[in-house]
């Protein structure tokens, strides 16, 4: 660590405070409005890389296999993520497709992905092109990247299809549990301050 | 760990803007467009905050009524056909025992919009009328709003998978309603009337009453 004693702001206050970057661990929050100024994670690096690349791995099997299936008297169906997609495209419902596209698909596949742009080649001390602007782009996206919300509304679906036929749970249910906790554990494991430190343009 | 110095003075009355998203200081008095860290384009506030939230809060408010009026969707099912709204869903849930279920689905989509549009309501209209009133609360509400709001697309995520896995020939099948559309409307409007609202103004009207 730098060791340096920085000037900055609240991010939700403004508050314009001192600020000492250097301890390993912690949170420092903003003596005002208690926004977190500052988080500091051992290993963050190396953590966050490793939650990423399992990420994407969780995130390739979970569109590759179905969900879940539904058996009623002897016709079944499976759905795959995209498949519910295409259905509701079919039906003429583009702008409802296209925000389940978006918060299912597209957010999450891009939040794994802008954070291995990143975080890869700072691993072995390089900075891509542009990376300061992908960063950037993460936190956007975050807030746009709904898995968890998704995984309710399966566990909400199975519920209320139980009812009606027979349920067969795929193989993309078990890894989609799975990436939820995985892509949270990327989140909070992530060091904005580190990243910012190591792309060596830290004031 | 931090060693704060405990004026009480704000980076914009230093003349030094932060910016939003990476959190490097700039003198304001340089006419910086963009941050020359992270490239995102600079400003003391958010601009046009109140406007743009009001402008969406508006939006929401119109599509919350054809949201909860209109069908979310239809199920036909051995020649009839049953609509069902985001309120006659929770009612099914209800009567069919599932009170857990019910409940879900009764906060996600009709409990968390309304509580968001209440709160963000609020806050603009604390904001406009340069409220100086517990300040580090209303941050609060405000952080509050902004995580939960996502939760509401729970129905939207049903809708689409009941879409997709029934469909029985000739017994079953399910439609999306456009009650759906609207709802899924609702909840982008209000994710964006948060991000466009600036938690600095409440502080700002703190201080300006203070002095």
């Amino acid at each position: 660590m730098a060791g340096s004693v920085s000037l900055m702001a609240c991010n939700e206050c403004d508050l314009l405070l001192r600020v000492d970057h250097s301890f390993e661990e912690g949170v420092v929050k903003c003596p005002r409005c208690a926004a977190v100024l500052l988080e500091h994670k051992r290993h963050s690096l190396d953590l966050t890389l490793a939650y990423t690349i399992t990420g994407l791995v969780l995130f390739v099997i979970s569109n590759a296999f179905p969900i879940i299936g539904f058996q009623f008297e002897r016709q079944s169906t499976e759905t795959v993520l995209l498949s519910g997609v295409w259905e509701l495209l079919d039906q003429d419902m583009h702008l409802l497709a296209g925000l389940v596209f978006i918060t299912t698909i597209l957010a999450p596949f891009t939040q794994l992905a802008t954070l291995l742009y990143v975080f890869l080649p700072l691993k072995f001390n390089r900075t891509a092109p542009y990376t300061a602007e992908v960063f950037r782009f993460v936190s956007v996206v975050r807030s746009w990247s709904m898995m968890e919300v998704f995984m309710l509304g399966i566990l909400v679906s199975v519920v209320k299809l139980a009812a009606m036929g027979t349920i067969v749970p795929g193989v993309a249910l078990w890894s989609f549990g799975l990436l939820i906790f995985v892509l949270a554990a990327a989140t909070s494991s992530l060091d904005q301050d580190l990243v910012w430190e190591r792309l060596g343009i830290n004031q | 760990m931090n060693d704060q110095t405990n004026t009480c003075i704000t980076a914009a009355a230093a003349g030094l803007i932060n910016c939003h998203s990476c959190g490097l200081l700039h003198k304001a008095a340089r006419a910086h467009v963009y941050c020359h860290r992270c490239g995102a384009p600079l400003h003391l506030r958010k601009p046009d905050s109140l406007s743009r939230t009001w402008a969406y809060l508006l939006a929401a408010y119109i599509l919350y009524i054809p949201a909860n009026v209109l069908p979310i969707m239809t199920t036909t099912s051995l020649g009839s056909v049953q609509s069902n709204t985001i309120l006659s869903g929770v009612n099914y849930l209800l009567v069919s025992g599932s009170w857990l279920l019910a409940m879900i689905i009764f906060i996600a989509s009709i409990f968390v919009p309304v509580l968001k549009l209440i709160i963000l309501s609020y806050l603009a209209i604390s904001v406009q009328v340069r409220s100086s009133w517990r300040p580090r609360e209303r941050t609060w509400l405000y952080r509050l709003a902004e995580i939960m709001g996502r939760w509401s697309m729970v129905d939207i995520y049903v809708v689409t998978l009941m879409v997709a896995l029934v469909k029985i020939q000739g017994l079953a099948d399910i439609d999306a309603g456009i009650g759906a559309v609207a709802f899924g409307a609702v909840v982008v409007f209000t994710m964006l009337a948060a991000m466009s609202f600036d938690p600095r103004l409440i502080w700002d009207n703190a201080e300006n009453n203070n002095e």
